[in-house]
């Protein structure tokens, strides 16, 4: 049993029309044993920023607070928020620093970048757990559940969805991805964000 | 095997903790306190591999006592309990881990609210409405899932306490024999017996 599964856990990263979504469960586990249906694994980093870490819980929280402290330290040397893009390297090089004793996790990010028109672009990237980048154009997923995320969502994902649409395609995807996995579920947690808005559901899942 | 339980109601936390102190097959002593007053509202029941126990929950008591000294007043649960996930998330990767499971529960004066955190040897931590280690973990989760109340007066929520422990003396084939019972509420920490 791999490092990686002891705690499950999965999340989901779905880009839209002029807006992005970031889902994950809600299941904190020890192996088969469910602990918490209550545990959040996606972060707010800014306003345009969330991420997700799903892995060994342990380093959820120790990333978590690690980013949080990085991006403190960032806001204030450059006295602006951090852009999406740079973030994503932000996590890539602060988990390739551990590179041969990393941190159990495989982060998602999505967010809003701003282009010099004025306007925001959706942005969406993963890494695996030392700091690989993945920028993808349409979804990403990660988790003990992912194998069966990629499925759904290569079934259900279309180019261009507008937020409400967004929000039902990607709560699908994660719902019946994590119904086949026995490490994940327990509840599923979503994140809309528009251009002047957050959108934050939790929705209720089977809880076996 | 060692087993410790803690479930929250109304205004209070309960936490309970066997009373044996084993070495492989052999019950060493079975008075043995393993539920520790870290502040005035806050307990901490531990367990795991005996000595890392005794150490890192005195090294903790001591620290949470310190800041208390230094400050007038003591860390709020949610605090204390981030600052001991962290000492164990860094203990983690070092060259001798401590491998201890904690159930910190405490009652935060400022919001009067009770607080439990379940916390693992790996600093897995998250906060939850009851929670249990060991064996007695697989039977005491389930029978909460159904008989848990978050607004249970006291005498409900020690009720639901004996009821955990009686599934396990039932069903456990290792089964412990004595439990210490704290309870921290408003008022602070007291023991009480079953």
């Amino acid at each position: 049993m791999s490092i990686m599964d002891q705690n499950g856990g999965s999340v989901i990263a779905m880009v839209g029309k002029d807006c992005v979504a970031i889902a994950s469960d809600l299941r904190l586990g020890n192996q088969a044993l469910g602990v918490s249906s209550n545990f959040q694994k996606i972060f707010p980093v800014t306003d345009r920023i969330y991420l997700g870490l799903p892995g060994l819980a342990t380093d959820v929280t120790t990333l978590k607070e690690r980013f949080r402290f990085r991006v403190n330290m960032y806001t204030i040397k450059e006295e602006r928020e951090i852009e999406p893009e740079t973030f994503a390297h932000l996590v890539s090089s602060t988990l390739y620093e551990h590179r041969f004793g990393p941190y159990f996790c495989e982060p998602v990010m999505a967010g809003l970048s701003k282009t010099p028109s004025g306007g925001y672009k959706p942005f969406i990237a993963a890494t695996d757990l030392i700091g690989c980048l993945n920028f993808a154009k349409d979804f990403v997923v990660a988790g003990t559940a992912s194998e069966k995320l990629f499925g759904v969502a290569e079934g259900l994902w279309e180019p261009d969805l507008e937020p409400e649409d967004l929000f039902e395609t990607i709560s699908q995807t994660l719902m019946n991805a994590v119904d086949r996995d026995a490490y994940s579920g327990w509840g599923c947690v979503v994140h809309v964000l528009t251009k002047d808005k957050v959108i934050t559901r939790t929705l209720k899942g089977r809880m076996d | 095997m060692e087993t410790s339980f803690a479930i929250t109601g109304k205004g209070y936390v309960i936490v309970a903790a066997d009373t044996t102190s084993a070495r492989s097959i052999i019950k060493m002593k079975s008075d043995e306190d393993k539920i520790k007053t870290l502040s005035p509202h806050l307990l901490m029941a531990y367990s795991g591999e005996p000595g890392d126990t005794v150490q890192f929950a005195e090294y903790v008591e001591r620290n949470i006592r310190l800041y208390h000294i230094r400050n007038l007043y003591a860390l709020r649960p949610s605090a204390s309990a981030a600052w001991i996930r962290r000492a164990l998330a860094t203990s983690l990767r070092s060259r001798k881990p401590y491998s201890v499971n904690l159930l910190v529960g405490g009652y935060d004066t400022s919001e009067h609210t009770p607080h439990l955190y379940w916390i693992d040897y790996l600093g897995t931590m998250s906060e939850v409405p009851f929670g249990a280690h060991g064996y007695g973990a697989y039977f005491a989760l389930s029978l909460l899932d159904r008989y848990h109340d978050p607004e249970a007066p006291l005498e409900e929520g020690l009720a639901t306490l004996r009821r955990c422990i009686d599934e396990v003396s039932k069903r456990l084939v290792v089964t412990p024999g004595k439990y210490k019972v704290k309870i921290v509420d408003k008022d602070g920490v007291r023991e009480v017996e079953l």
